[in-house]
């Protein structure tokens, strides 16, 4: 079987001495698309010492998202979050225990209705010091939003309520430390990998402070007791805390990651195309003003029943992906679409080239959340090219989360608020010169008191 | 009516145990069991919420 499968093709404009690591820097979109004009569903660029193979549409997409941890491996995948996640954290760990903390608690069906809640409240105590009108950076309003809710639900209220702006800035700065220049030296001497280490070493010294005055304080009780001090209650044989500061911290960074900056930027990018789409931010604000018309608190159950707002999302997340590109390492020989994929390879899938397959998605390039009504349901017609969460048994595991998370965002905002963009609705884009994508400043809006929500 | 549950898909979020307690139950580990799977009738609307809830969509319904 072996002698008949071809190398994928490498796709043009490979450079030494990374091959194509400094376009991947510039333009990793761009070079994604050119993969599949060139090459089809199965291409190939080079990563520095590294091969990619590149896969595109639903057959080789579903061969991606089927394979089981064992032959697609993702601990190798990403050598830029190391440095940003700490020792003995997450991809440090062997594939049997990621899969067992997948399964975190605090995700489940049964904790979202506080969720819910929790989230309208963090949302309320951000716009609380609004007044009539004013004006907001997009990235920054919701990168320190996401920060609270993502504390909050998943490692408590009460720690949440130790942080402020600070933790927020940090934690944008590790974002920022993930240039691809990793593939060749995690630790190379610049400036983004610098400014990385200065804020994982200030997020240790914050959560330090905090577990100074837990441990100079009384007791947690069992209704306040949170993560944290479960943690800090944790001795080893010799009675000494068995988990320090620095894993601590360690691990609520990797807790927070795959929710924080996914989230914050596409709730900023649902805004951005609402207030470019008038009829259909119409049509979202009619929704929830019907749905919460006797005043209701944001529900769960609310949530649940509200299509205009998740197609508008779900739109959002096909055209502005937060992850462009997943990536893994093949573990064994692989065949797809009759090439071969070989052992210590990079395999990747591109979400952003997938969500945009002419073939599936009609328009691809426009703004239609009309497109997941039913009978089209392009999301569920397509489950192998609509992934923006991924898809199969390696779908974000956090999705509903979020998608119940930016619900309860926008129940909140567009009832009480007005919004309009404060620069030409085309000005607004993404910078891809990382690997963890974020919205690109400017990127302002204003905000007017609704008179009558 | 019969539950059929694609192993492939399934992550154990547990909407289903939310919506119909007496058929789906999670482990804490995330594993699901259907304790009934060929469900009355007038269990119906619960296990057709559960199936539409369902977040990776790993449920469905077969009629006999």
């Amino acid at each position: 079987m072996t002698v008949t499968m071809a190398e994928p093709p490498l796709v043009s404009g490979c450079q030494e001495p990374h091959g194509h690591l400094e376009e991947l820097r510039r333009d990793p979109i761009g070079l994604m698309r050119r993969v599949r004009q060139e090459c089809g569903d199965v291409g190939r660029f080079r990563l520095a010492g590294k091969e990619v193979v590149l896969l595109t549409g639903a057959e080789a997409n579903e061969a991606f998202f089927r394979a089981p941890e064992e032959l697609l491996d993702q601990a190798e995948a990403y050598p830029f979050m190391k440095p940003i996640f700490g020792e003995g954290v997450v991809f440090d760990a062997p594939p049997e225990r990621r899969r067992e903390m997948l399964h975190n608690q605090a995700l489940r069906d049964k904790f979202m209705r506080g969720h819910a809640a929790t989230i309208a409240g963090e949302v309320q105590a951000m716009v609380a010091g609004w007044g009539s009108t004013g004006t907001i950076d997009l990235l920054d309003f919701f990168a320190e939003l996401t920060i609270y809710t993502s504390s909050a639900c998943l490692i408590g209220r009460k720690f949440r309520a130790e942080l402020d702006r600070r933790f927020a800035e940090l934690y944008h700065d590790l974002e920022r430390g993930t240039d691809a220049l990793a593939y060749v030296d995690p630790y190379a001497a610049i400036e983004s990998f610098a400014r990385r280490d200065v804020a994982r070493a200030g997020l240790v010294e914050l959560v330090q402070q905090i577990v100074d005055r837990r441990e100079a304080g009384p007791p947690p009780t069992d209704q306040d007791r949170d993560l944290l001090d479960v943690l800090m209650s944790v001795g080893d044989d010799s009675g000494a805390r068995r988990f320090s500061t620095d894993m601590v911290t360690g691990m609520f960074i990797s807790m927070m990651f795959a929710g924080h900056h996914t989230t914050s930027g596409t709730a900023a990018w649902t805004l951005i195309e609402l207030a470019r789409h008038q009829h259909v931010l119409a049509a979202v604000v009619a929704e929830l003003d019907q749905l919460y018309a006797q005043g209701e608190e944001v529900s769960y159950q609310a949530l649940r029943e509200m299509p205009m707002l998740e197609s508008a999302i779900k739109e959002a997340l096909r055209l502005h992906p937060p992850l462009i590109l997943v990536l893994r390492v093949a573990k064994e020989e692989m065949e797809v679409e009759g090439y071969r994929i070989a052992p210590g390879q990079l395999v990747g899938a591109s979400l952003s080239v997938s969500n945009r397959l002419p073939e599936d998605f009609p328009h691809p390039d426009d703004f239609v959340p009309e497109r997941y009504l039913e009978p089209r349901a392009e999301d569920r017609a397509n489950p192998w090219t609509w992934i923006p969460f991924g898809a199969g048994r390696h779908r974000c595991v956090g999705a509903p989360f979020a998608m119940m998370q930016l619900k309860a965002i926008f129940s909140v905002l567009l009832r009480g608020w007005e919004f309009e963009l404060t620069q030409p609705p085309d000005s607004y884009s993404n910078d891809h010169s990382k690997m963890v994508v974020q919205l690109a400043q400017p990127c302002g809006a204003r905000y007017h008191r609704r008179s009558s929500p | 009516m019969k539950v059929v549950v694609d192993r492939d898909l399934c992550q154990g979020h547990g909407v289903c145990e939310s919506e119909a307690p007496e058929l789906f139950s999670v482990s804490k580990q995330g594993v699901l069991s259907i304790l009934d799977e060929a469900p009355p009738e007038d269990l119906r609307g619960q296990v057709e919420r559960a199936v539409r809830f369902c977040p990776t969509g790993a449920l469905r319904i077969e009629e006999d």
